[in-house]
């Protein structure tokens, strides 16, 4: 069957402006997304991130707390899942224990009706007539689908006498012969051994092209995700950080995030010299990257395969280094390497021994500059005494440089490095919860959560746990206070 | 001699002991006792007299009327409430559950006494009705914790899954929530079928003349050294049943997998 | 709109099946602080009093009761725990056996508890007859017949304890130079106090509420529970202080609910809590 290009490329599912809060707690924010007819979407994103409940709502199981969901151009928010085209493979199957294998599959067909024409009821009107499917009909559906799936003769075993693997198939095949629109896979694989679940994945793949409907598929394993997705969707903290083919978001990641949780990577902190050069550890390089402003502070990443090695005499490469570790990974080395105080990971197929110097080349296309989420703590405030200043709940001490009197709005600006962390929360002046950890190669970038809702950037040496309790102390020498009506004045300017 | 080494399996060795002198040896004694005649001579007696002598083979029937009258009303109050209790939002509050059971803790005569009170200042005469209501306060938690803690523990995602599949509410509750939950239904009617068998106090309390079960009149037998032998012969037929209703819930329980049934869901809410 | 009258319809059933419950024990509990011999009788209610509460400690046969009643219920509940839980253990690391033990101690639970009350019956003739061993129907009787009746629950609550330990973690005990006994008790037990304090508790108030076995076994010299005892004196003549201890159990088990969730809730707010800072 021939389609047209807009049939080929229209949206079969829309979420718009989705938020969901469960408990007071904002899982999925605001969230806009389009999936095209055919594709096979990834939503990938570390536990908790709110994946899963972007595709239960999508399924009908979550109600949205506001926003709309749109699939083939009928709004089913309100919709309950019955209704929906669309099925769902859950992560630990729910396939039901009181029926066979068969029976489990020919659950839905069972319910179905079909359109089997029209007829005129006593008022005249024309009424659509449905009818259930036969019983030939389904068993033809379902041992066609338990064949699909390679389990043509487990038609009357008992779903608990299956492996793992062979539940899953189960999974699909119920949820495929529905004919469903839209498939959704829960992280569908997670149950399963590294050897299954590497042949469940190109079966997966097999299907989709096949059967040539939209997957859904939700995991956290990003190796999974580039391997099998035509679009990847990147979640973190109910937000989508990015959305882009799996080649994209590896080479081109828009965030320090994406780049962190996708792949292996080196992430630095650099400033932007001019446009194609890239200033980071003391050193100029060349980039690929335009359009930033003049010595603007940026992110950038540097993937362990794009740097190669040299010998510390051959006068290649713009770093000096010295190797710390070497493993060999089968077919190539990975090795740490300490070049200016930053421990590079590098990957390559020639070998250099613990202890070498070496010298650290980086192409301009190994490179990628992504714009930084922030680079300062801003928060708005209000000057409480002589020298301190409330924020985020908290009276801290600051230099009063400027005299300002007491009771005049701030706006409160303190560096990265002018936060400090305490195990003790008592020992801080508030507390927060750590959120997020990003290794920077010589120290980490900490985010923090503080009761009064706001963010702390921190760069640190220290290592903090996410989801640990701090207290969170200002260096009173870097926090900046500039009056806030001055400022506003100065934006409008 | 080979010394046996000791093995942990042995702290189980005194109970294995305890259970057959006090466990398996008096029912051997129940089956030796049917056949002693009053004379103590071996005879069938006792039995011919349990299934020739109308009033006991009536009573016998009457009490499985009854049992099987308490156990239908209450699965049929029961089951509804466990589903409410399950379901949102009062699955949230585990106190709202606890208050069904905590009466099942207070001495069962002191509550039929509670009952009968409250009858009394209603009117109700003691007899039938008054029997059956006394029945069904009695046991009603024997069957609803089974079936709630079922419920409780169904993962909802088989309820999910049906509806994904295109099921609505009532098919979902058919096809999948029912059958799911046979476990705690099975192990209900297991918790008050048999006991309504021995529930003698509830009848002697709240009944009349016609309203008897064979319990009771086991109980009455043995207080007449001559009658030992139909008493006996009588539980032994009992024992039957029991194994009966053990044989069948096994066989519907094996069936229904998922739910595992034990006597210690009565002590489920306190744990 | 449909949801809040589903909603309302689900409260109002959960309340009715609620008040059906709790009518008679609220009854009783009213009534407890009035003296009139019968409850909605023609003299109603007549004024407050604590009158049956003093009373109740003059009953000397009802006090007798209550303290059998007790007796029975904490010694035989306390065999009952030990043997339960060491059964346990040893059916934990059984291997062939354990399922006719378990067949056995299954009887136990689902059989008539009238045939069972005849058991003990027979059992007590056969011993006094046949063996000749003295068995006196009585209290020491009743004992052993409530710990016997009780003990497979307590196998029931500690199992599955049981089956949630390390399996690993005897033989840790035994690795490290501790004997058997010495394991069991300091390796072992410690982690099962959670079962077998619910054992316990489960024990006590099924031998509290026992009738049809006590009522058979408790010989004819005047030896009675609460159970037997007011029973026994509906034929005649029901002291009305039998309210007075109703509502005294009523609340004890009330209170001791409550506790026992409570503390339960505590702890595992304290395992989260301890969960989510080492997470």
């Amino acid at each position: 069957m021939r389609e047209t290009r807009e049939q080929r490329f229209d949206k079969i599912i829309e979420v718009k402006n989705v938020t969901k809060v469960f408990d007071d707690v904002t899982v999925i924010d605001d969230i806009n997304l389009s999936i095209r007819r055919g594709q096979f979407v990834t939503l990938l994103g570390p536990s908790g991130c709110g994946k899963t409940t972007l595709l239960r709502m999508i399924a009908g199981f979550t109600l949205p707390t506001s926003g709309n969901i749109i699939i083939e151009g009928q709004d089913v928010t309100q919709m309950p899942p019955y209704r929906r085209p669309v099925n769902t493979v859950f992560q630990k199957y729910a396939l039901f224990p009181h029926l066979n294998v068969f029976k489990n599959v020919a659950f839905g067909l069972k319910l179905k009706k079909l359109d089997d024409g029209v007829k005129t009821d006593a008022k005249g009107n024309t009424v659509k007539k449905t009818r259930k499917l036969t019983k030939s009909e389904i068993a033809d559906k379902v041992n066609h689908a338990l064949k699909m799936v390679g389990l043509e003769d487990y038609g009357h075993r008992d779903v608990n006498s299956l492996s793992g693997g062979q539940q899953q198939r189960v999974a699909i095949a119920r949820a495929l012969v529905c004919e469903p629109k839209v498939l959704l896979l829960d992280e569908p694989l997670g149950a399963l051994d590294l050897k299954m679940r590497k042949d469940m994945q190109v079966e997966l793949m097999k299907m989709h092209k096949e059967l040539g409907i939209t997957f859904v598929y939700v995991t956290h394993d990003q190796e999974e995700a580039l391997t099998m997705s035509d679009v990847v969707v990147v979640i973190n903290d109910g937000v989508i950080q990015q959305i882009g083919t799996p080649k994209k978001v590896y080479d081109e990641p828009a965030n320090a995030f994406v780049a962190d949780f996708i792949g292996e990577s080196n992430i630095l902190s650099g400033v932007m010299v001019k446009d194609f050069s890239v200033k980071f550890l003391d050193t100029v390089f060349e980039c690929e990257d335009k359009g930033f402003d003049k010595n603007e502070p940026v992110d950038l990443v540097v993937r362990p395969e794009d740097i190669k090695i040299y010998a510390a005499d051959s006068g290649k490469g713009q770093l000096s280094g010295k190797v710390l570790t070497a493993v060999f990974k089968g077919t190539w080395y990975e090795m740490e390497v300490e070049a200016n105080g930053y421990e590079f990971t590098v990957q390559s197929t020639t070998e250099a021994k613990p202890g070498a110097n070496v010298r650290l080349g980086i192409k301009p296309d190994g490179i990628h500059i992504m714009k930084k989420l922030r680079t300062i703590n801003e928060f708005k405030g209000e000057v409480s005494g002589e020298n301190t200043v409330d924020i985020c709940g908290g009276t801290f001490e600051f230099d009063n440089k400027d005299g300002l009197e007491k009771g005049t709005a701030v706006k409160v600006s303190v560096g990265f490095d002018g936060v400090e962390l305490t195990d003790d929360e008592s020992d801080g002046v508030i507390g927060a919860f750590v959120t997020q950890t990003l290794y920077k190669g010589t120290y980490y970038q900490v985010q923090i959560y503080t009761d009064t809702d706001e963010d702390f950037y921190i760069d640190t040496t220290d290592e903090w746990d996410i989801g640990d309790r701090v207290g969170v102390r200002l260096d009173p020498a870097k926090i900046k206070a500039e009056p806030l009506a001055e400022e506003a004045e100065n934006e409008e300017n | 001699m080979k010394k046996i080494s000791f093995r942990p399996a042995f702290f189980a060795l005194p109970y294995v002991v305890i259970c057959a002198i006090f466990v398996v040896f008096p029912l051997i004694l129940v089956l030796i006792y049917a056949f002693i005649g009053s004379d103590g001579s071996f005879t069938f007696e006792n039995f011919k007299l349990v299934f020739t002598q109308s009033s006991n083979l009536t009573l016998l029937l009457k009490t499985i009327g009854i049992a099987a009258l308490t156990t239908v009303i209450c699965l049929l109050i029961a089951y509804p409430t466990a589903m409410v209790l399950a379901s949102a939002p009062f699955n949230r509050y585990v106190v709202l559950a606890l208050l069904f059971i905590i009466p099942m803790w207070m001495n069962f005569v002191l509550r039929v006494i509670a009952l009968k009170s409250l009858l009394f200042m209603l009117g109700v005469d003691y007899g039938f009705l008054a029997t059956m209501i006394g029945m069904v306060y009695d046991f009603l938690p024997f069957m609803l914790l089974p079936i709630y803690t079922v419920l409780t523990n169904m993962d909802k995602s088989y309820k999910e899954a049906s509806a994904d599949l295109g099921a609505n509410g009532a098919v979902t509750f058919f096809k999948v929530t029912l059958p799911l939950s046979m476990g705690g239904v099975v192990s209900g009617i297991t918790m008050v079928f048999m006991p309504v068998f021995s529930a003698y106090a509830i009848t002697g309390m709240l009944g009349d003349a016609s309203t008897n079960v064979i319990g009771g009149k086991i109980n009455g037998l043995f207080t007449t050294t001559s009658t030992w032998g139909v008493g006996s012969a009588l539980s032994f037929v009992l024992l039957i049943l029991v194994f009966l209703t053990m044989f069948i819930s096994n066989f519907i329980t094996a069936r229904a997998p998922k739910s595992k049934p034990s006597a210690s869901t009565k002590g489920g809410v306190a744990q | 709109m449909k949801k809040t009258l589903s909603l309302v319809l689900r409260w109002l059933f959960l309340i009715i099946v609620l008040a059906c419950i709790y009518l008679p024990i609220a009854l009783i509990i009213l009534y407890s602080f009035s003296a009139e011999k019968n409850i909605g009788g023609e003299n109603g209610f007549g004024s407050f009093t604590f009158s049956l509460y003093a009373r109740l400690f003059t009953n000397k046969q009802l006090m007798q009761a209550t303290i059998n009643t007790l007796v029975i219920g904490v010694v035989s509940a306390l065999l009952a725990t030990f043997l339960g839980t060491f059964t346990s253990v040893g059916l934990y690391y059984m291997k062939r056996g354990k399922k006719a033990v378990n067949f056995v101690s299954e009887i136990t639970v689902v059989n008539a508890e009238i045939v069972t009350a005849v058991g003990f019956f027979l059992l007590s003739i056969f011993l006094r007859d046949v063996v000749m061993i003295p068995v006196q129907k009585g209290v020491g009787w009743l004992i052993l017949a409530h710990t016997i009746i009780t003990t497979p629950y307590v196998i029931l609550t500690v199992s599955p304890r049981l089956n949630q330990l390390n399996p690993n973690l005897y033989e840790a005990g035994l690795d490290l130079g501790a004997g058997p006994m010495r394991s069991l008790f300091t390796v072992i037990l410690p982690q099962l106090i959670g079962g077998m304090i619910s054992g316990f508790a489960l024990a006590f108030t099924l031998s509290l509420d026992d009738f049809v076995v006590t009522n058979l076994n408790k010989g004819t010299n005047g030896v009675n529970t609460v159970s037997t005892f007011v029973y026994a004196s509906l034929r005649r003549d029901l002291d009305p202080a039998i309210r007075a201890l109703s509502t005294i159990l009523f609340v004890t088990v009330l209170a001791v609910m409550i506790i026992f969730n409570i503390v339960k809730r505590a702890k595992q707010k304290k395992l989260s809590a301890q969960q989510h800072t080492s997470a």
